[in-house]
């Protein structure tokens, strides 16, 4: 039988969830261990005797008998999950309190609590995104390393500080709707934002990983949706913010494997079930008094996601929405895409004009396309000599080979564009 | 035709869940084609890494095996070939060898010699 092409990885996350439950946070390691096991038994067994019928509750089965030789050999020699107690410390209770934290609703729930005890608040956002990778999606250090175009040792080193941080919290976030539930969301809302970011924006060249980070990011997000407490209005408008995104995913990179910009995009390529996805928790996340950033982005990327061609795009609706944001969540990044709306709106010289306004573009200095839209609205002002100075300075910043790719080609536009003026002045 | 047991040893697994079910994919990817070629007499069976041992006069029970973790049987297949030439060339499509494991071929002895 045909094996989903990633399944190990996914079923990873699911199996430590439940591990870690069972046998308790501290005993994180231990848990991966067991979980690392089940996986060789897998590659020992199927490779002779074929995948079995239902590969995911295989794994899930020897993990579980993994785990009662351990409880077993093991009980009086450690101490398990403090919730579960006394459960497993006898044996007419053992192998039923474990049978229950296998069932598909307590699976479900483990890898929530997962994710809220991953976004532990003494961890760096980087570092919350880093370990939900590792634990709840299976990626490697290698694998986590390359999607953040970053070294093996610095990825190793900051996973394997966040994991002592983690498995140093006396116990795993309790997700039945404590006091700091709602504060603990917000952060497992940024954790996701930024994963599915990564994966959208990311600097890797295979594009592969790029679209395996916004699925992960997604799956993750339904998993919120699907707990009554964590389905909150901001979790819909993440939810819809996704959508919108990730329907565009396929139209990024053209025929030829050329990044697309927004402007240049075959619309007809956008995933119309996708979008259709973005509207229905668009309107589910209008039900509260919270106005959240991921209510605004989401809005915005509606705005575009209506527009069948770029010139039909509501630039007057998408700048206000910008405005909106700025004062929701100011960055520089925030103003430098709200420069770019007012200059659809109202030509490149104001889109200039807003740019050079922006409180503190110094910050923008690194990112190439802070010089990219320097360049884009001096090209449009026909300074086609000004205009390649920005773009190459946007070069010299690319992080990977697409983005060299793009900006190659405007820098080869500028130039065919200064020597159409000279051949114009004699 | 002859036949011949592969014998496969040590082979770190992988670290990595994505690691581990690309290694399986190729593995099972090999075994088909040489079952498509009409080499497989056997597909063999995996062997669990431990288990007892017992020797002398004295049948003495240890763990075993003996062996250094990384030339622990962990696998066997029957194999059929022309002659211990081919047997080896075709042992070197097996993926056992990108996890710095080892395939040991042992021509199965014939009784009529």
């Amino acid at each position: 039988m045909n094996l989903d092409e990633h399944l190990f990885r996914r079923e990873s996350g699911r199996i430590v969830a439940t591990l870690t439950r069972i046998f308790g946070v501290h005993n994180l390691t231990l848990a991966e261990d067991v979980t690392q096991d089940a996986f060789c038994r897998a590659l020992e067994v199927w490779k002779f005797r074929g995948v079995p019928e239902n590969p995911s509750a295989w794994l899930m089965a020897t993990a579980k008998n993994r785990a009662l030789d351990v409880l077993r050999r093991e009980r009086t020699a450690r101490t398990f999950a403090p919730e579960l107690g006394r459960l497993l410390e006898s044996e007419w209770t053992l192998a039923p309190a474990v049978q229950e934290q296998f069932e598909p609703n307590a699976i479900k729930d483990d890898q929530l609590r997962m994710m809220f005890s991953c976004c532990h608040p003494r961890l760096a956002e980087e570092a919350q995104v880093a370990l939900i990778l590792h634990i709840l999606c299976g990626f490697s250090v290698d694998e986590i390393a390359s999607a953040f175009v970053s070294g093996h040792a610095a990825i190793e080193k900051r996973i394997t500080r966040a994991k002592k941080v983690l498995a140093g919290s006396k116990r795993l976030f309790d997700i039945s709707g404590s006091d700091d539930f709602a504060q603990r969301l917000q952060a497992v809302h940024r954790a996701l934002y930024l994963l599915f970011n990564e994966g959208y924006h990311s600097a890797s060249p295979e594009s592969a990983v790029r679209a395996e980070l916004c699925r992960e990011a997604m799956r993750l997000t339904n998993l919120l949706l699907e707990h009554p407490f964590a389905a909150t209005p901001a979790t819909h408008a993440l939810a819809s913010l996704i959508c919108f995104d990730a329907a565009r995913l396929p139209a990024r990179v053209d025929a030829s494997g050329q990044l697309s910009s927004l402007f240049d995009q075959d619309r007809s390529r956008w995933d119309s079930q996708l979008v259709d996805e973005g509207q229905k928790h668009l309107d589910l996340s209008a039900t509260g008094p919270e106005l959240t950033e991921y209510h605004v982005e989401a809005a915005i990327a509606w705005v575009h996601a209506m527009a069948h061609r770029t010139e039909d795009t509501d630039w007057a609706r998408i700048v206000s929405l910008y405005d909106t944001l700025m004062t929701v969540r100011p960055s520089p990044v925030v103003a430098l895409n709200r420069a770019i709306a007012i200059a659809q709106r109202d030509g490149p010289q104001r889109g200039l004009q807003e740019i050079h306004a922006i409180a503190d573009h110094d910050r923008l200095a690194t990112y190439p396309f802070y010089h990219a839209a320097l360049g884009e609205f001096e090209f449009r002002s026909g300074r086609h000599q000004n205009a390649r100075e920005h773009f190459q300075a946007a070069l010299a910043l690319a992080r990977n080979s697409m983005e060299r790719r793009f900006l190659d080609q405007r820098v080869t536009a500028c130039q065919r564009g200064v020597a159409n003026d000279s051949d114009r002045m004699m | 035709m002859s036949e011949f047991v592969f014998l496969y040893r040590g082979g770190e697994s992988g670290r990595s869940p994505e690691r581990a079910q690309q290694m399986m994919q190729k593995w099972m990817a090999w075994l088909k084609e040489l079952g498509a070629n009409g080499h497989i007499k056997d597909q063999g069976q995996p062997l669990e890494r431990t288990g007892k041992l017992v020797r002398g006069k004295q049948k003495t029970v240890t763990d075993g095996p003996f062996a250094e973790s990384k030339d622990v049987v962990g696998g066997y297949t029957l194999i059929e070939a022309r002659d211990l030439a081919q047997a080896v060339e075709l042992s070197k499509g097996c993926p056992i060898f990108e996890v710095d494991g080892a395939v040991e071929i042992r021509p199965v002895m014939k009784m009529n010699m």
